[in-house]
This record gives C-alpha cells, sequence and structure tokens, in this order.
C-alpha cells in the first residue's frame, strides 16, 4: 500500500467524527440559467475562498464558499452587473478576496517591484561589461611571443608523437 | 572590498522580510468594516423565536456581537472566558448563531451554559455575509453611533480581552 493510500484512508476514517458537527448546509444547485452559470464560472474564479485561502471561490468546497456561490446567483439574477457583485464582495471581506490584487499606491511594489529589479539588474550587467571592455584591451602578438608560441606547439607535437 | 559585501546585505534585507512575514497571521485580515457602519439585521432570537433582535435596538451602547456554532470548535475554547466577560459587566455580549441548528445551539448552551445576553439565529448565514464573517468565532465592537471599532478573528482568549477589548470599551463608553 501507498503512502497516499494509507493517508486517504486514514482521512477516510476521520470523516465521519466531522459529519458529527455539521453546519447546516445551504443548497449550492447551479442555477436553471446558462448565462449565469457562465458569468459564475468567470467570476468565481477571480475570487479567492476566505476559508481555504490558496483556492479559488469556483474550486473551494468549503461552506462559505457555497454561501458566497449562492449569493452571486442571487445578485446576478437580481440584474447586478460583475463590477458590483465584486465591489459588494469587497466591501465586506477587503480586497483579500480579489485573486488579482487592484492597482493602487498600497500594491505598486507588488505590481512594479519586479520590473524595478529586473531594470537594476539589467543597470547592473550593462555597467559591468562596459568596464570590462575598458579594462582588457586587445593585445597583437609580438614577433617574439609568435615566435615562443611556435616554438611550444612544435615541442608539445613532438612529445605526443 | 565592499562590493563583495553587497550581496550579503542583500540576503539579510530579504531574510529580515522573511522573518517577519513568518511570525504574521495569515489567517487574520485586515477588516474592510472597520470603522463603517454596522450592517443592520433583524432576526429571530434563539430561546425565544417570536422575538426578534436588532442591531438598531444596541443604539446608545457599546456592545459585543460575537459569532458562534454549536460546529465550531474553537468556540468552545472561548466559551468559558465569555461567562467572564459577561460578569464583568464591561460590554453586554450578544450571540450571533451562525449556521447552526437551533436544536443543536439549545443542545450547546445547556450542556456548556449560556453566557449571552441573546443569541440572534443567522441560519442560513447570510448576515454573516454582510459582517464579512469567514471562521466563526468572530467578536465585533460596535459603539454608541453603531459603528464597528474592532474586530477580532478567533477565539477571545484572556490576552485579547485584557490588551485588546478592555481598553477600547473603556474608551469608547467615556465618549
Amino acid at each position: 500500500m501507498t503512502r497516499s493510500r494509507l493517508l486517504a484512508l486514514l482521512l477516510l476514517l476521520l470523516l465521519p467524527s466531522f459529519a458529527a458537527m455539521a453546519q447546516v448546509q445551504t443548497e449550492d444547485q447551479p442555477s436553471d440559467d446558462p448565462v449565469i452559470e457562465q458569468r459564475l464560472a468567470k467570476l468565481s474564479h477571480e475570487l479567492r475562498c476566505l476559508q481555504c485561502q490558496n483556492q479559488t471561490l469556483a474550486d473551494s468546497p468549503s461552506d462559505l464558499a457555497a454561501d458566497l456561490r449562492r449569493e452571486i446567483r442571487a445578485q446576478m439574477k437580481a440584474g447586478k452587473s460583475d463590477q458590483e457583485i465584486i465591489a459588494f464582495l469587497t466591501q465586506r471581506y477587503g480586497q483579500f478576496i480579489l485573486y488579482r490584487p487592484r492597482v493602487s499606491p498600497l500594491t505598486y511594489l507588488l505590481w512594479f517591484g519586479p520590473f524595478v529589479f529586473l531594470l537594476g539588474g539589467l543597470v547592473v550587467l550593462f555597467r559591468y561589461i562596459k568596464q570590462r571592455r575598458d579594462v582588457i584591451t586587445e593585445q597583437p602578438l609580438t614577433v617574439e611571443d609568435r615566435r615562443r608560441a611556435e616554438e611550444m606547439l612544435a615541442s608539445s607535437r613532438k612529445e605526443t608523437a | 572590498m565592499f562590493k563583495y559585501l553587497i550581496p550579503l546585505a542583500l540576503f539579510l534585507v530579504l531574510v529580515v522580510f522573511l522573518a517577519i512575514g513568518l511570525t504574521r497571521n495569515p489567517q487574520e485580515l485586515p477588516s474592510a468594516l472597520l470603522d463603517k457602519p454596522a450592517p443592520t439585521f433583524r432576526l429571530p432570537q434563539l430561546k425565544q423565536p417570536d422575538k426578534t433582535f436588532s442591531a438598531e435596538d444596541m443604539r446608545g451602547k457599546v456592545w459585543m456581537l460575537n459569532v458562534w456554532a454549536s460546529w465550531c470548535v474553537a468556540c468552545r475554547d472561548e466559551h468559558p472566558f465569555l461567562f467572564e466577560y459577561q460578569k464583568s459587566g464591561v460590554v453586554p455580549i450578544y450571540g450571533l448563531n451562525y449556521k447552526d441548528r437551533p436544536e443543536d445551539a439549545l443542545g450547546w448552551l445547556g450542556e456548556l451554559g449560556d453566557p449571552y445576553l441573546l443569541s440572534a439565529v443567522d441560519l442560513d448565514g447570510r448576515v454573516a455575509i454582510d459582517y464579512g464573517v469567514y471562521g466563526a468565532p468572530e467578536s465585533y465592537i460596535i459603539d454608541k453611533n453603531g459603528t464597528i471599532r474592532l474586530k477580532h478573528v478567533g477565539p477571545v482568549m484572556p490576552e485579547v480581552w485584557e490588551k485588546k477589548i478592555l481598553p477600547l470599551v473603556q474608551e469608547l463608553n467615556r465618549q
């Protein structure tokens, strides 16, 4: 039995103890309107589940995520636009619910920081290359150097022969 | 010579940032509702379902709203302390019973005791969405004008009570 199978089995054994303290389940039924379902699918991939923070609202199995999906469906049915729904959610849960943080003075460093670092790296690299070119100038061989080089080559040929 | 120390300096800066990041609790989010009016609601009371409770009823008082549920494990941790807080008379504590079957909730209070002046029943969690609840227990301190002045996510342990809630409530009561 592999380790992951064993883990799955252990989790299964734990399940009943969780089920005993269940919360009130609210239905997370898909709406019969395909347009709403499509909008929900798109929107909920942009929103974070606040209970399991590295999942989107679309992927999360948590009860809060189900409640929020239900709320979003209800608001779409009531004719609210995606912007209005996002405003509704950020008013309550803050910007953290957005998977893609908004560009604002608070998030400038987050959005533009990497490019600043890239630019800084390029400047350092450019200056380094320029500096090297100044230090290392090409020096042509003198007649004497050429003679010594040929002598060395000849002697090494003799050794390998 | 100092040139060779630059990467080390950058590394140390990174270490400091990461060290600060490690000590922070990612579950604790800044509340978007801080210093905003507490969302209005009117919900049936747990023990007297024919009566309702509303945030409006509390106008002119500093009060605490504590979101709890019988299925919430961490609520058990703070529960015994709520009696002490309520008994101290510092701030009236009201409950918001969150997505709980009323019979489970009543059973829980019967077993562990009821520290709340009363609890309102939020069966489908709709009011909790208005309050931005994402993990019970959560506690809100609401001032005389009905403005949310503090949100605490997680159990209100004595340390939180003494350092965060007590000074704030005393300050708000003076206003």
